[in-house]
């Protein structure tokens, strides 16, 4: 690898199970145990009613495209142009992502269109949820 | 809070505006800085308070010879000069200073004693965002923007039409760096940034500075300066990750520091003469004007391509040509509040006859927070 990458993250003791997932291809959110809101990203308490009680919970992978640009410059790791986009998870959650298996143009790339996430290694330890057309949408 | 209570007596950019090679970024906040106490007859043993953002007050303090009982190192991105006025103005209503510097520098072209700054990897952005290929504001702050457009049915012509309208402020204002007019066709054909974007939709990237020097309103009068008091002020925050935020069509911040401005200064919408709001990219002026409420979701874009806010319309904005074509050093609001300032002054380039009211609003971060500051030049 003579040219850098793109830009990876790392694991903090709040979102290492979130990361242990992607690895073993399970996109993991977290539940309230007491008020029952699924929120993202990780964190070991609710956003909604700061319970502590919460549960790590396997999220469908199916999402809608909600939002995205797509970028024409440079950036280590891609080969513009590229998108870069906001999915909404079935579970309610959105997480930025970017759109595989599938031309990067306005076209192509129509909002609320179904998409599904896939698993894409890049290290021994680092697997990021990017997401394609879903399988029903894809002509 | 502020009713007229306190007043900007001293405001000032850097000498110079655009590329400035011969000052490092502390320099750039210490020429704006004497120029503001210049303006109104004060040396730095008459500060007692100092606010700023990208260096700490302890800096700027050493380095200007100030000793305050107050200082305020708020850094929320562009909108951290509204909320420095917010803060000094509750704290000279407080009796915590009773004259304070807010002030600002940013080598943000030339970058001389401002390194760049990277997104830590642990972080939730460099966790959950960094890693999808964004590269700064062009191709962060623009992502919400598609779902905007969609649920409003608004064109990329009619953003572009923010531009375009905003290069006419600025071809009034001779220190713009941006002075000749465009045409919608010459921003759809400018170079493509990140889709929607064009070059000419994203803000400048320049170098500068800027301060102000408030005091009582009972003090202001014996100042050289007309005083330009502070009617009223708001501040929030939202989310650090512009995937995260609530409302892609909406800034939450927006709505929480526009309104609670407006409700401290007791004045409706329809008594606004002038309104500056922080134009990053070209999208910033439709959010703002729904999202403080001047008009309904979804009209803004219409609003500005029927030149309502254009030179002769009913609400002049970004009258300075605004961070499309005036100047952009990174944070912005800080020249914001330097147009509206001299609009109630009186002594803008694209001056607004009889103009008594300015709101002037600032994003920070990519709608992470947000600040508004009206202020007035009628004596309380």
């Amino acid at each position: 690898m003579a040219t850098p990458g793109r830009a990876l993250p790392q694991p903090t003791p709040e979102t290492q199970h979130f990361w242990d997932g992607t690895k073993a291809n399970e996109l993991l959110l977290q539940r309230c145990d007491d008020c029952s809101k699924v929120y993202f990203p990780p964190r070991p308490f609710c956003p909604a009613c700061a319970s502590r009680k919460v549960s790590v919970t396997k999220a469908s992978g199916k999402a809608i495209l909600y939002s995205y640009v797509i970028h024409h410059r440079p950036a280590p790791g891609f080969t513009p142009p590229y998108a870069i986009a906001v999915v909404e998870l079935a579970e309610g959650p959105r997480m930025m992502t970017n759109i595989v298996e599938c031309e990067q143009t306005p076209e192509a790339l129509q909002l609320d269109m179904p998409v599904e996430v896939v698993f894409e290694p890049q290290t021994d330890t680092i697997t990021l949820p990017l997401f394609r057309p879903a399988a029903t949408a894809k002509g | 809070m502020p009713h007229n209570t306190v007043a900007v007596v001293g405001a000032a950019e850097t000498t110079k505006m655009g590329v400035i090679t011969d000052l490092s970024q502390i320099g750039l906040h210490a020429d704006a800085a004497l120029n503001a106490m210049a303006d109104c007859g004060l040396k730095p043993s008459d500060i007692d308070g100092i606010a700023c953002a990208n260096e700490t007050p302890v800096q700027l303090a050493h380095y200007l010879g100030i000793t305050p009982t107050w200082i305020d190192g708020t850094a929320v991105g562009g909108c951290s000069f509204m909320i420095h006025v917010r803060h000094a103005a509750a704290a000279i209503e407080a009796g915590l200073a009773k004259t304070i510097l807010v002030t600002h520098g940013e080598s943000g072209k030339s970058r001389i004693g401002n390194p760049m700054r990277s997104v830590h990897p642990q972080s939730l952005n460099g966790q959950f965002e960094q890693p999808f290929g964004p590269m700064g504001p062009p191709s962060m702050f623009t992502i919400p923007v598609l779902r905007y457009m969609k649920t409003y049915g608004v064109t990329e012509e009619q953003i572009a039409q923010v531009a375009v309208v905003q290069r006419e402020w600025a071809s009034k204002n001779p220190r713009a760096t941006f002075r000749n007019l465009i045409t919608t066709d010459d921003v759809l054909n400018s170079r493509m940034i990140a889709w929607p974007f064009r070059l000419l939709m994203c803000c400048l990237v320049t170098d500068g500075g800027g301060a102000l020097i408030l005091t009582s309103a009972d003090r202001a009068k014996d100042f050289p300066t007309k005083p330009v008091y502070i009617l009223g002020t708001g501040e929030s925050a939202e989310t650090p990750m512009i995937s995260q935020m609530e409302d892609f069509t909406s800034s939450r911040a927006f709505r929480v520091a526009g309104p609670t401005a407006f409700k401290e200064a007791g004045i409706t919408h329809e008594d606004v003469d002038h309104l500056m709001i922080y134009d990053a990219f070209a999208h910033l002026p439709i959010y703002g004007l729904e999202d403080l409420g001047f008009l309904p979701k979804g009209e803004a874009a219409a609003f500005i391509a029927g030149r309502n806010t254009a030179p002769g319309g009913s609400l002049p904005l970004n009258t300075n040509g605004g961070g499309l074509s005036y100047m952009h050093s990174g944070m912005y609001g800080m020249y914001a509040l330097q147009e509206s300032v001299r609009q109630m002054r009186g002594i803008a380039p694209a001056q607004i006859p009889g103009a008594k009211i300015s709101v002037c609003h600032g994003v920070g971060g990519m709608f992470a927070a947000s600040g508004t500051v009206i202020f007035s030049n009628q004596a309380p």
